[in-house]
């Protein structure tokens, strides 16, 4: 308990000196504010434009989560059913891999040919940057139970369905969970990537556009939100599985990426 | 229940059946026989140990009778229908106790009320009452009755193997399969064990087939014992336990009984040379 108070404090400090050294080197060496504002300027910027800024915050989670929760969705039930099925993880699994590497900015592009600049291709963008490692760690849960218990609970009569209610699914539980904080980062990265480059709405776009007016202060303000919105997705879905699947998280991470 | 105005049938079909059932696992150049053909009969209510080095097909036995495997060739019979008819209630457990993580000891037992009918019926509604009453008396039966609302992981290895047998025992079974399920057990616990299957045992009368390399297990537990030999697995021994139940745990040091584990030890070392 102890150790752990101090290493609050400690990285707390780290943080807080990290400001100040940025904001002092800035003053000694007399970095222009065109090239690295200093933190201070980046907060007033911050208070001062926050009403301007807070309908593109509220658009950009809105392109995360919507996307994110369509991912979600998609993944899951690729993943119950290439997991449960053998013959369809051997099938499909070439395909999954093949469009796993995709780099998936690649696709920002098309998804602008087809549906225009806007909200349409970040909400896609998160969808599909965030399905395939969902799809993963369902399907590796889904085929880890044991079959010993899968003996058990034929011989009990249990059908098919049964087994994967009772078993599979709680089993797969941990695994979907770690991968939740995983596919949320990486579906808030694709909304805010598709902002920047085609939509006039978002953190994205109002960083693109202060950019080119050489807005510099705004620009890392878009940043340091982009950071703290980050942060936050990521901790509410640590602190979800934390008290969902509490009876396997006995001190190990065991998400598939 | 058997009572004097309704006697049970003269002849009532025996609980299993393996008419030279054999198994054999892939095909051409690459088959493996399991299990060369083999007969067994077992009564109702009756207690056999199988005995065997491993690899000899004892576990094969088993998932033939629980029809998780057909038979390559030949017939297996449950109370006188195929395996598939379902004609008998199974209960199984093997040495690894499988408790699931994320649900209490409780819980854990009663999943099979909730896959067997006519339990499954009115799991809905028993689940808290009925359903918890008669999971929480077995556990009783046990002595895991302050364990009921314990996580898998809060339980020695012991334990788990109690709630395991519970697990295979509270939909009320016709047939017992056991897979080696105290191999894993330190002697002491083993022991104990024996006693907790004895007492379950000669409580229910379920038909119980017990796969064990122990011989004194088998001596203590059965009535009947069957020796196979090394694999393609041929059964070369057939015998009675000529001992009263309920057997005390000293009964393993009498001359008789070490006299009888001796010899079944010594058929065994015969045919795996
Ligand atoms: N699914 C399978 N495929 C191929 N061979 C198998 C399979 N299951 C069992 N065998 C083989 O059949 C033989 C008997 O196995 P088993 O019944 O498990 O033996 P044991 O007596 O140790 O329980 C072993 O040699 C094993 O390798
Ligand atoms: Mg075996």
């Amino acid at each position: 308990m102890k150790d752990n108070v101090k290493i609050r404090i400690m990285s707390l400090s780290l943080i807080v000196g990290f400001f100040l050294m940025w904001e002092v080197l800035c003053i000694m060496l007399q970095v222009s504010d065109l090239i690295l504002p200093r933190p201070s300027e980046i907060a007033v910027t911050l208070w001062t434009r926050f009403p301007v800024l807070w309908p593109h915050i509220l658009q950009t989670l809105y392109a995360t989560l919507t996307g994110f929760a369509l991912g979600v969705i998609i993944g899951v039930s690729i993943g119950v059913l290439i997991g449960t099925s053998r013959v369809a993880y051997g099938v499909a699994y070439p395909l999954l891999v093949g469009f796993s590497s995709i780099p998936k900015v690649a696709v920002v592009p098309i998804l602008v040919l087809w549906f225009g600049s806007g909200t349409t291709p970040a909400i896609l963008t998160a969808m599909i940057i965030c399905v395939f490692p969902i799809v993963v760690n369902i399907a590796t849960g889904l085929a880890t139970t044991e079959p010993d218990l899968e003996d058990v609970l034929k011989t009990l009569g249990a059908s098919t369905r049964e087994v994967l209610w009772n078993v599979g699914l709680p089993r797969t539980m941990p695994y979907f969970f770690a991968s939740l904080k995983v596919a949320i980062t990486l579906s808030f990265v694709g909304a805010v990537l598709s902002e920047t480059v085609a939509s006039n709405r978002g953190i994205g776009n109002v960083m693109m556009t202060a950019s080119s007016n050489f807005q510099v202060s705004l620009v890392f303000a878009g940043l340091f939100i982009l950071a703290l919105m980050g942060v936050a997705l990521y901790a509410f879905f640590s602190f979800l599985e934390a008290r969902v699947t509490g009876w396997a998280t006995r001190g190990k991470d065991i998400a598939v990426t | 229940m058997a009572s004097a105005a309704y006697p049970q049938p003269v002849h009532p079909r025996p609980a299993i059946e393996l008419h030279e059932a054999s198994v054999v696992f892939g095909s051409g150049d690459a088959a493996v026989t399991a299990l060369t053909p083999t007969t067994l009969r077992m009564e109702r209510g009756d207690f056999l140990a199988l005995v065997g080095p491993s690899g000899c097909g004892k576990s094969t036995i088993l998932r033939l009778v629980s029809n998780l495997i057909k038979p390559s060739s030949g017939q297996v019979l449950l109370g006188g229908r195929d395996a598939a008819a379902k004609e008998m209630r199974i209960g199984m457990a093997f040495q690894n106790p499988t408790m699931l993580p994320w649900l209490t000891i409780e819980k854990n037992v009663m999943l099979p009320l909730k896959i067997v009918e006519p339990f499954k019926r009115s799991f809905q509604r028993d689940r808290k009452g009925a359903y918890r009453d008669r999971v929480h008396a077995l556990l009783e039966q046990v002595g895991l009755r302050d364990f009921a609302n314990h996580f898998p992981w809060q339980l020695s290895g012991g334990m788990l193997q109690r709630a395991n047998l519970c697990r295979a025992l509270i939909h009320d079974p016709d047939l017992l399969l056991l897979d080696e399920p105290f191999g894993a057990l330190d002697q002491f616990t083993r022991e104990e064990l024996w006693q907790t299957l004895q007492d379950l045992y000669l409580d229910r009368k379920p038909t119980v087939l017990l796969v064990t390399h122990d011989l004194r297990e088998a001596g203590f537990l059965a009535r009947r014992i069957c020796v196979m030999s090394a694999r393609p697995g041929r059964i070369i021994s057939d015998k009675a336990v000529m001992l009263p139940q309920p057997r005390d745990i000293g009964v393993i040091y009498t001359p008789d009984f070490v006299e009888m584990t001796q010899g079944l030890r010594e058929l065994i070392a015969q045919v795996r040379k």
